[in-house]
């Protein structure tokens, strides 16, 4: 099936000279959820910006549903929906009627019944005749949600959709962006928050310096880079390794009461029946044995160090 | 054409005036009825006549024009300056919108303004004396291509600016003199000949002057001069506007 989304080689260079994306390619399939990842002034967000047409690119080349986002602009935008970083709002304007204002930019005609479900679903119907200024940050935040929903988008952004925002919204947003995966809405979000990537993507990007450090599966980005760390405890503290494990590799932790082994889920053997096996010929006693799976964020931490 | 997000721009912006109203509507009628009682009851009653016209008569074209104007760089540099100040112009860049069609939104809803309080004053002004209108349909050719025109150079005001500085600099700086060294207040056959000669470069001499012609035949300069002047600006300003959209100047970056 041919990407809803593809970014071929694309290049941004601001008029200050600052390089924000350098050759960037990226294809994003329909119905996934991709979580981009990257430090502040990776380029997420004039990523995102070109895509939905906000930001003209510098070279390169962008396509919507087969279309390209500059000539065919209306064709890749009216398919897309778009949540933004800054809370900006009509501050005179009521909720209701900021909401409409978006659909009709869209060129859809209204529909109150489509409103008044996605208010519903963010919470927000009761808010519906408050003028935006009234409302707190969190509420803000999902009238700018609503807004991108007013189109029934088939592409949505999310700009740092969570930076800032209480456990009841994000616990909302989740329930509608599961609720938009199962209309086959493909969702493209960006977030310092590593474990809401772990937690809802299926895909991961990794982007730092304006370059896609790498994009993968979750599940094989976790299991390729993924360390696990077997951790025992012993009964008796030990100061060296004994000559038949130095084979494995362990190290002392806690004045010599814990052994610490790393091993890769990916490969085939991990290791762990013989090294249990040599530890009791060695006639080191065991208190408790734990284990650990690197998280998403320590993937990050190392890939954004790393290369940088 | 998307003419849905046409109307929502319109009908958004129109509705931004009805919150207004009273500085909208009440303001420019107060100013004018001070204008009508300073100009027109206390000076009117030394000056008289101009070329057979009541001074007080005299003086409603250029008043209104001077509303006009003013009224409609305000409203079409604010309408689009404010979402690039408050940060919600994201919505319509990204949005299935030409410019051509966020220009017909936003000039459409500023000129309607526009006219609407131009009529205003055109009534209040039928309260203080007595209007005769030579050529009515002249007159609103004149009115809504000169309410068009400034909410189109409001606009590109509105895209210019950087700040709230630079967007009142020439709605507050440069139209009010050009306005009453334009002949909204005299005929300038008033003036010393070196003025005379000064006043022809003033563009606002020509709106004037074509508009005061509609109302009681009189004009400084010939009314199809004055009418060639306004297309001529539009076209300016119609060029002006195509090189902004082509380039994304201030809007995309």
């Amino acid at each position: 099936m041919a990407p809803i989304v593809s970014v071929s080689n694309l290049v941004k260079t601001y008029a200050s000279g600052f390089q924000a994306l350098k050759d960037v390619s990226l294809e994003i399939e329909e119905g996934e959820i991709l979580a981009l990842l990257g430090p502040n002034g990776a380029g997420k967000t004039t990523l995102i910006s070109i895509i939905c047409g906000i930001v003209n690119p510098t070279s390169g080349e962008v396509k919507v549903g087969g279309y390209d986002v500059v000539r065919d602009f209306r064709e890749t935008r009216s398919i897309i929906g778009l949540v933004p970083q800054e809370l900006t709002t009509d501050q005179f304007e009521t909720v209701w009627n900021t909401v409409s204002f978006s659909r009709g930019l869209h060129g859809k005609k209204p529909d109150p019944a489509h409103i008044e479900r996605v208010l519903k679903d963010l919470s927000l119907y009761d808010k519906k005749d408050n003028m935006l200024r009234e409302l707190s940050g969190g509420m803000k935040r999902r009238v700018l949600i609503a807004k991108a929903l007013s189109h029934e988008p088939r592409i949505l952004f999310l700009d740092e959709p969570t930076a800032g925002v209480d456990v009841n919204l994000r616990k909302d947003m989740w329930q509608v962006v599961e609720k938009l995966r199962a209309t086959g809405v493909t969702i493209i979000l960006t977030t310092h928050y590593i474990e809401e990537a772990e937690e809802i993507a299926d895909r991961v990007g990794v982007i730092n310096g304006g370059k896609i450090l790498l994009i993968e599966q979750k599940t094989e980005l976790m299991k390729k880079l993924g360390r696990k760390e077997l951790r025992v405890d012993l009964q008796e503290p030990i100061s060296t390794i004994p000559e038949t494990l130095s084979g494995y590799e362990l190290t002392i932790e806690d004045e010599g009461h814990s052994l610490i082994y790393d091993y890769n889920t990916a490969s085939e053997r991990t290791g762990i029946t013989t090294l249990l096996t040599a530890l009791a010929e060695a006639g080191i006693r065991l208190k408790d044995i734990s284990t650990r799976q690197s998280s998403l964020e320590d993937i990050f931490v190392e890939l954004v160090g790393a290369r940088a | 054409m998307n003419l849905e997000a046409v109307k929502s721009i319109y009908f958004f912006e129109m509705a931004r005036t009805r919150r207004t109203l009273l500085q909208s509507v009440v303001s420019p009628v107060i100013s004018t009825s001070l204008y009508f009682i300073v100009f027109g009851a206390a000076i009117g009653t030394r000056i008289q006549q101009i070329d057979g016209v009541s001074y007080g008569a005299f003086i409603t074209p250029g008043l209104i024009m001077l509303t006009l104007l003013t009224q409609c760089i305000g409203n079409g540099s604010f309408g689009i300056y404010f979402p690039k100040f408050t940060g919600t112009i994201y919505e319509i860049l990204s949005s299935p919108v030409s410019m051509t069609e966020i220009v017909l939104g936003y000039v459409g809803a500023a000129a309607t303004k526009g006219v609407m309080i131009g009529t205003i004053i055109l009534g209040t002004a039928a309260l203080f004396v007595d209007l005769h209108i030579a050529h009515p349909l002249v007159m609103i050719l004149f009115f809504v291509l000169t309410a068009i025109t400034f909410s189109l150079f409001g606009f590109i005001i509105g895209i210019w600016a950087k700040d709230f500085e630079q967007l009142n600099l020439i709605p507050m700086l440069v139209i009010p003199p050009l306005v009453f060294l334009g002949g909204s207040f005299y005929s300038i056959d008033m003036l010393p000949p070196f003025w005379q000669a000064v006043s022809h470069f003033n563009p606002v001499l020509y709106l004037i002057s074509g508009f005061r012609w509609s109302f009681f035949e009189i004009a400084d300069v010939n009314p199809a001069v004055s009418f060639s002047i306004i297309v001529v600006f539009l076209a300016v300003l119609m060029g002006l506007l195509t090189w902004i959209f082509r380039t994304g100047y201030r809007l995309r970056n």
